[in-house]
């Protein structure tokens, strides 16, 4: 075992994954000396050069067709956005294209190919560099959409992204680059569609993903302190979605908190919500399901306006409270 | 069959098998119009009637293994390349035997082991996809293949299509944009949506090598296309084709024809570029009228084939689950 960050936890993965297989090319801006937006790219124009380093122009639409036709040809391409709020640049090409080449050509072609971007707030960069929308990819079959919360998961799940034959979008918080943990020395992939139970709890259950999965495990330690324990789940990749590990977890706490950094109207803890009540979980609830997400407005730029839009851990602790008392 | 690109010179059976290509292609768009308002046809039609020359010109310059990227006015540059009519015709049918099995209908008709590797519903979209399949012949150092989108003069103003045309320029990949001058994106004419409608001059800012030709000449469209596709293979870099020809169809089987006369239609229907082929075959000794009339009806067998294979296939029906499964290769 190893201590590294999320950022150097996945460019371990892609590099590893670019050692073992030829046909793995990344594609974006400034991801050469650079090292890319968040510099998760850094030295590894040096290790593959600039044949498998490639470096576009400010063109989101023209390099991810690109990526698409590279892969339907028999290349693995990586591609990287640095906000992933820019996808609505070239949103046709991973929704029209990319989604659904697979099914349209019923099944002729394949597309595996990995859209990394940063996603995520806390950085002050205001509403066209903060979002997270995984909502939109979820909701259009054809993309898989994967959001890591640690160095771990995050390694073991783009390796497998790189390996999968369908395009993957692979959500980096940028408040967790710099987050460290354990990595073991091996190589190890994680499957998709395999939530992970961050802490195992019998009371409640908070499910969750990404940078508030951070959240979620704070409030589960202040409810410890008052008594209470939480299960916090991690789902890891919102789809395909393990359902079971919900469905199972509720069925033991018969509560519930969805809890999402995305807006909440219309995000996804609507659907961990409808999983929740269209199983056999509903009939153990003893509290309502809650959600817990963004306010419904863009981003604000200035620290508290952030802030105050986002579910914090006390929040999530005074919602849990409010539903254990039920 | 052959062709020699510097001395412009074709072999015997070449002029014919254009001449068959163009009928073949002109009769299936016809007889698809007609099954359309027999009601036979679940979903839209975009025909190429009139464009016969530049998708026949264009396809027959490419060797199988090159890709193609083509749009929702595609059938031409599919039959070109050499996909079976009888399972487009299936697939635009809505039958189980179709190219897609019936998933993708007229505008997704797909036969990758041709190089055909899809036509495309989005105006301009496919163009960036090309560029990957070119980036994939030069990372691999594929010899002799080239990938070549076609597209009209709508979507020569689709920001995807400038954005492709600098990124081919700026990684010099091996493709060749083949732009079919139509006249018309659905009513819209180029000289009133383009700042300037010569189109040629869009290679000069993006180091593009630029060809120009008048795409109603089979012909000289085959020996323009085989130019560039020689330009590329020798290193040259991208190119741009641009084909002027007319859209003598409606945009879809729904147009009324409201932007333009019916003399006008009749005009480009007097020159079609068939009539003008088989004219050019006569006059120069090339075929006698026996032989043209004999290409004229294999053609027309071919499709009246086409239609019996795809009617003779059951309709397209696969369960929800079975659809769901389709969506993913994994």
């Amino acid at each position: 075992m190893k201590e590294i960050s999320y950022r150097e936890a996945i460019r371990e993965a892609m590099s590893e994954e670019m050692r073992r297989d030829d046909s793995v090319i990344m594609i974006g801006e400034d991801i050469g000396v650079y090292g890319g937006g968040f510099r998760v790219t850094e030295g590894m124009i040096e290790e593959f050069g600039s044949d498998r380093i490639l470096e576009t122009p400010i063109s989101e639409t023209a390099f991810t067709g690109a990526a698409i036709g590279a892969a339907v040809t028999g290349m693995r391409p990586i591609v990287e956005y640095m906000f992933s709020d820019f996808m609505g640049v070239c949103w046709d090409q991973i929704m029209n294209e990319a989604a659904k080449i697979h099914f349209v050509y019923n099944g002729a072609l394949n597309v595996p190919m990995v859209i990394r971007a940063a996603a995520g707030a806390g950085t002050g960069a205001a509403a066209q560099h903060s979002q997270s929308l995984e909502n939109m990819y979820c909701h259009v079959p054809g993309l898989k959409v994967v959001v890591p919360s640690t160095p771990y998961d995050a390694k073991g799940l783009m390796k497998t992204a790189v390996r999968d034959n369908d395009p993957v979008i692979f959500l980096e918080e940028k408040l967790l680059y710099d987050t460290v943990g354990e990595v073991p020395d091996e190589e190890y992939t994680i499957p998709f569609g395999k939530a992970d139970i961050k802490r195992e709890g019998k009371d409640i259950s908070l499910i969750t993903y990404g940078r508030m999965t951070g959240m979620c495990l704070e409030a589960a330690k202040k409810l410890e302190a008052v008594g209470y324990f939480a299960e916090v789940i991690d789902l890891r990749t919102l789809s395909p979605l393990d359902t079971d590990t919900i469905i199972e977890s509720v069925s033991k706490t018969g509560r519930a908190i969805a809890v999402h950094e995305a807006v909440q109207f219309g995000g996804f803890g609507g659907e961990i919500s409808s999983v929740i009540m269209e199983s056999g979980a509903f009939y153990k609830l003893k509290a309502p399901v809650k959600r817990l997400g963004a306010a419904f407005c863009p981003i604000p730029s200035a620290p508290k306006l952030e802030s105050n839009i986002f579910p914090s851990a006390d929040r999530i602790y005074s919602v849990a409270l409010e539903l254990l008392k039920k | 069959m052959s062709y020699d690109v510097n001395k412009r010179e074709i072999s015997q059976d070449l002029y014919g098998e254009l001449l068959y290509r163009m009928i073949k292609i002109n009769r299936f768009e016809e007889r698809l119009m007609h099954l359309y308002n027999e009601g036979m046809v679940h979903g839209t039609l975009h025909l190429c009637v009139g464009e016969e020359a530049s998708v026949v010109g264009s396809t027959a310059a490419l060797k199988t293994e090159d890709y193609i990227f083509t749009t929702h006015r595609g059938h031409g540059e599919c039959i070109g390349k050499g996909t079976d009519i009888n399972l487009m015709m299936a697939e635009i049918l809505g039958r189980s035997g179709g190219t897609n099995k019936g998933i993708g209908g007229s505008m997704h008709i797909t036969q990758p082991e041709i190089g055909v590797v899809g036509s495309n519903g989005v105006v301009g979209a496919s163009v960036p996809i090309s560029l990957g399949a070119a980036l994939t012949i030069k990372l691999k150092k594929i010899p002799d293949r080239v990938s070549v989108c076609f597209f009209g003069d709508g979507a020569a103003n689709q920001g995807a299509v400038l954005e492709s045309m600098n990124l081919a320029g700026a990684w010099k990949l091996p493709v060749i944009f083949v732009l079919i001058e139509n006249q018309f994106a659905v009513s819209t004419p180029p000289k009133k949506a383009s700042a300037d409608p010569d189109f040629v001059k869009r290679a000069m800012p993006f180091g593009l090598k630029p060809f120009e030709v008048d795409g109603n000449d089979v012909l000289k469209v085959l020996y323009t296309v085989a130019k560039a596709r020689e330009y590329v293979i020798n290193g040259g870099g991208p190119c741009l084709v641009v084909e002027h020809t007319y859209r003598v169809s409606g945009h879809s089987k729904s147009d009324t024809n409201s932007y333009r006369s019916e003399d006008e239609i009749r005009h480009w229907t007097e020159r079609n570029p068939i009539d003008r082929y088989s004219k050019y075959l006569l006059d120069e000794g090339i075929m006698n009228k026996e032989e043209i009339d004999a290409v004229t009806l294999n053609a027309e067998k071919a499709v009246e084939e086409a239609e019996k294979f795809a009617v003779s296939q059951p309709e397209a029906d696969m369960t929800k689950a079975e659809l769901e499964k389709l969506v993913y290769a994994d």
